[in-house]
């Protein structure tokens, strides 16, 4: 079948099986091979991209189901050389250890801040719920939230925990 | 900003995220090769059942299947190489299956969706046979995992002290002693430390391609010991094992699953050597549960025996755990490592006897603190009983009890062991007094006394780690049987280019540990080059000269010194040539920002670009020095470290529906000094999570027949962030004399300190209804029933 689909703000079209899940479309067909893929459950997040503003998980939705949409993917993220601050407040709080789960957490961040600007950590923590990270324990990636969530707001981001506490 | 950017002891920001934040990491997955095909795998459904035949007719003639392979095909090439192997794996199941999800076929496609789809066309006609699943059962040998085997335990581990008989009698003799005595108290309970599924977020990923013509395999796997697994692919390929380049790219979370050498590692390059294309395998969550090794699976019996003023005068634990159908890469020595460390930060009497054994389940291994989260867990479940039996405080019962300060360094373990440095005192009284602790408890009885079931645990841990002394390989601690004879060296190779920059190619394979930072803090530290100057290599078989791999929480203390030597080998050379140019005595050279001065005289300098212009002509050195500027160095500690710490959880449970809320968790640790305390923490923060999702959500389970349960993330619910405190972090610092930079191994600490110390909360919270224990996963529905039992008593 025939699939139409705005990726990354370019038009894109292929002939694809019927069968054929949006996240293969985007990694095996386009390359994109910064959307991962960690369950094929819709459970882990790690395939998390944007279909038209809304954080979608794309293991469980078939390239058909896009045609005709805008889809967003990490790749599509950054401005040129500068990053998005939910990506530089990952890199500055320590949000990441293996990297695997990030492009998901990332899209799944800017999704939630895109709704709610002022989080609270509680807010942060069920918003992100559905994004699973076997490396960092969630600590740095609920600060790596708030850090992006004050620039966006163009405040100062609230300081680092890194001061060395030896007893 | 708050970070610092200090080069050894400071915060740097990690060299990995660029990439990563951006989606432009490269994980196995994404690699893409013309031509490549595509393997899946058909599997057991059974547990244990004989294999009468295999009708692959349909899945060759079905659309775009290139091959279909079973044990006939790979017979010669089998079975698996094991470092311990006790019972090993064939690279498919011949003849029988032994496990539920064991491959029996593999294809081979032009598409993963075509190959998935000729499994489901491969017929396998098998007849059911008895299974033992539970690993009680198992110890009992009455039916045996595998037919016609003796038995099901294939080996027990026993100490103190280990290895030797006559003074394990001995121990044993005392601590009977110490039961008869009248003026002692006896606590003892059997426990179970449930399997657990590792759950990297990435599924394993591997992809091969022979070059025929030129012999030569290249292979890309998610992998923690690319060397190890060319070691093993060359050895069953018969050939050199300079002929197989393996790297391992960017991979997504290890945690012990990918620390092993893999059916699926050895048969894609089988496939690819046959067809000559290349062939990738990444697994599904659903086959990560089934075909990746689990973790953990023991359960034990604890005596523990004082007097009533708190003296620990005798520890016993003796259990059996689960090895699963097959042993693989270290299987049976995981529990070894738990008898290591089992007598915990004490100095008590123990002894401890382990049984490994058989089941027909998938194999275990080493998973995050490998045999020492369950040891430390059986032993600091004994000290709270303990504690409570005599109705004295936890954390005073385990003061008096710590082997003393007094004994390090290289105190000697109940278990025999030397251990590296230690302090436990400082580290307890450093907690009980950051966290306020009389103020803490009196805030835990006060909203007791209001009818809220809040509790405090407090437990302590050490662990061993920075795997290895060379004389460990006679314990199995080298990769020999994947026909690499070397010791669990350090491997560090600095090398100073031509233009001034740095490569440091060291022998780990991380998977999240951020090496790339670390070794830039570190040969900059020594060199006084801008980190931006310098490039970390690991995870490659051509580029570094040897590797162990990235496991045992071992890569900054063995292969961190090993880097940390080689670069001051440079520095030397280079302080020799800058000496040479500035007609100085070497010994007053100094090297800082980027160059080369005389002490006491900054404008007699020479940068590096200058050095290292002289160092690559060489007519221009001193006379006789040789040209270039590198060294390499293996590092070959002489102990293992010996990290430990004191973690606190206060928690809440709901008594109406038993579930459970953390609302304070404080961890303090010590591993020695610290080259980034940003990485630290996220080590120690993952750590923890981990230990957590054992305590209150993880559980493998399988059912009476073999079936796994939980196989997928819906049923094996892993923490989620919703789930998890905000962690409370702070260290003690008592360096190691081991290593040049005094550093402990961390990425394990966090997860051996924190199960039991959940556990010994929920358990402090339910107290005052008489109850003494709670079986791990803490889920509300086993709480809640708990708390019946309890009322009902």
């Amino acid at each position: 079948m025939q699939v139409s689909i705005k990726v990354n703000g370019q038009d894109v079209s292929a002939d694809v099986e019927p069968r054929t899940l949006l996240v293969h479309f985007i990694r095996e067909n386009l390359n994109l091979t910064g959307t991962h893929i960690g369950c094929e459950t819709s459970y882990c997040g790690a395939c998390t991209v944007h279909v038209n503003g809304e954080a979608t998980k794309s293991c469980t939705m078939l390239a058909v189901q896009a045609n005709g949409a805008e889809v967003n993917t990490i790749e599509g993220l950054a401005d040129g050389d500068e990053l998005h601050p939910v990506q530089e407040g990952f890199w500055e709080r320590h949000g990441l250890q293996c990297g695997y789960c990030t492009p998901g957490m990332i899209m799944s961040s800017v999704a939630l801040l895109g709704d709610n600007g002022s989080p609270t950590e509680d807010e942060i923590r069920h918003g992100i719920e559905g994004n699973l990270c076997r490396c960092t324990g969630y600590h740095n990636i609920v600060k790596s939230i708030e850090y992006a969530a004050a620039k966006m707001r163009g405040e100062e981001p609230p300081p680092a925990e890194w001061e060395e506490a030896t007893v | 900003m708050t970070s610092t950017t200090s080069v050894l002891g400071g915060v740097v920001k990690r060299r990995e995220d660029p990439a990563l934040v951006q989606g432009l990491g490269r994980y196995v997955d994404d690699i893409k090769i013309t031509g490549m095909a595509y393997a899946a795998f058909v599997r057991s459904p059974f547990a244990h059942a004989r294999i009468n035949s295999i009708d692959a007719s349909g899945a060759l003639a079905a659309d775009g299947v290139l091959a279909v392979y079973t044990a006939d095909d790979v017979r010669h090439l089998g079975p698996l190489l094991a470092q311990v192997a006790v019972l090993p794996r064939p690279l498919l199941a011949d003849g029988t299956v032994h496990h539920s999800g064991e491959a029996v076929a593999m294809v081979i496609a032009t598409s993963r969706y075509l190959a998935q789809d000729a499994v489901e066309l491969v017929h396998v006609d098998y007849d059911p046979l008895p299974a033992v699943v539970d690993m009680v059962e198992a110890a009992k040998d009455e039916i045996k995992a595998h037919e016609g085997a003796e038995s099901n335990i294939l080996i027990s581990w026993e100490g103190g002290p280990f290895g030797d008989p006559d003074g394990i009698a001995a121990t044993r003799q005392t601590i009977a002693d110490a039961k008869d005595r009248d003026d002692t108290v006896t606590v003892s309970l059997e426990m179970k430390n449930q399997k657990l599924i590792p759950t990297a977020i990435e599924p394993r990923s591997v992809v091969a391609q022979w070059h025929g013509g030129y012999d030569r395999f290249d292979l890309f796997s998610s992998t923690q010991i690319p060397h190890a697994l060319a070691g093993a692919v060359a050895k069953t390929f018969g050939i050199p094992y300079n002929q197989v380049h393996c790297v391992a790219p960017e991979v997504g979370g290890g945690f012990g699953a990918k620390l092993n050498v893999y059916i699926d590692e050895i048969l894609v390059c089988f496939a690819s050597q046959k067809l000559g294309r290349a062939v990738k395998f990444t697994e599904t969550r659903r086959e990560a549960a089934v075909s990746t090794i689990q973790g953990r699976g023991w359960v034990g019996t604890v005596t523990m025996t004082g007097t009533r003023d708190g003296e620990v005068l005798g520890y016993e634990l003796e259990g059996v755990c689960d090895m699963g159908a097959y042993t693989q890469n270290f299987t049976v020595a995981i529990p070894f490592l738990g008898v290591f460390v089992g007598s915990g930060q004490y100095k008590m009497p123990t002894h401890i006897k382990l049984d490994c054994v058989a089941t027909n389940t998938m194999t275990t291994d080493a998973y995050r603190g490998a045999g020492r989260p369950e040891a430390i867990y059986y032993v600091e479940r004994a000290m709270d009983l303990f504690a409570r039996e005599i109705e004295m405080d936890p954390a005073a019962v385990r003061r008096l009890n710590f082997v003393p300060a007094e004994a390090f360094p290289s105190a000697i373990s109940p278990i025999g062991f030397a251990m590296d440095t230690g302090d436990y005192v400082k580290n307890l009284d450093a907690m009980l007094e950051s966290v306020g602790y009389e103020e803490l408890r009196a805030e835990r009885d006060a909203a007791q006394a209001a009818g809220r079931a809040v509790g405090v645990g407090i437990t302590t841990y050490v662990e061993v780690c920075g795997f290895g002394p060379s004389g460990l390989v006679d314990l199995g601690f080298s990769w020999s049987e994947y026909g690499l004879p070397s010791a669990f060296s350090g491997s560090g190779l600095v090398r100073v280019n031509p233009d001034g920059t740095v490569t440091v190619t060291i022998g780990t394979g991380p998977s999240g540990q951020a090496h790339q930072t670390t070794w830039a803090q570190l040969v900059s530290s020594q060199l006084g080059i801008e980190m931006d100057q310098i490039r970390v290599i690991h995870g490659d078989t051509a580029e570094s000269p040897m590797g162990v791999g990235t496991f045992g929480s071992r890569s900054a203390a063995v292969d961190g010194a090993a880097a940390f030597e080689a670069a001051g080998k440079v520095r030397t050379k280079a302080a020799k040539i800058a000496a040479h140019l500035l007609e100085a005595s070497e010994e007053d050279i100094r090297f800082e920002d980027g160059s080369a001065h005389v002490a006491g005289s900054p404008d007699k300098s020479v940068t590096w670009p200058e050095i290292t212009l002289v160092a690559y002509q060489p007519h221009l050195l001193p006379e006789g020095m040789e040209g270039g500027l590198e060294a390499h160095s293996v590092f070959s500690p002489a102990n293992a470290t010996w990290p430990f710490g004191t973690h606190l959880a206060m928690v809440e449970v709901d008594v109406t529906t038993g579930d459970v809320e953390i609302l304070r968790y404080v961890g303090m640790d010590d591993c020695g000094n610290v080259i980034n305390p940003m990485i630290v923490d996220g080590q120690v923060h993952g750590g923890i999570a981990q230990g957590i999702g054992q305590a209150m959500f993880e559980d493998a389970i399988y059912d009476d027949d073999g079936n796994l349960l939980t196989g997928a993330l819906m049923d094996y619910p892993i923490p989620t962030a919703s789930d998890m405190p905000s962690f409370e972090l702070s260290r003690t610092v008592t360096p190691s004399d081991i290593n040049p930079m005094g550093v402990k191994g961390i990425g394990e600490a966090g997860t051996i300190g924190s199960a039991q110390t959940i556990v010994s909360a929920v358990v402090d919270a339910l107290a005052p209804l008489g109850v003494t224990h709670v079986e791990m996963p803490l889920r509300p529905r086993r709480v809640w029933q708990t708390i019946q039992d309890a009322k009902g008593a």
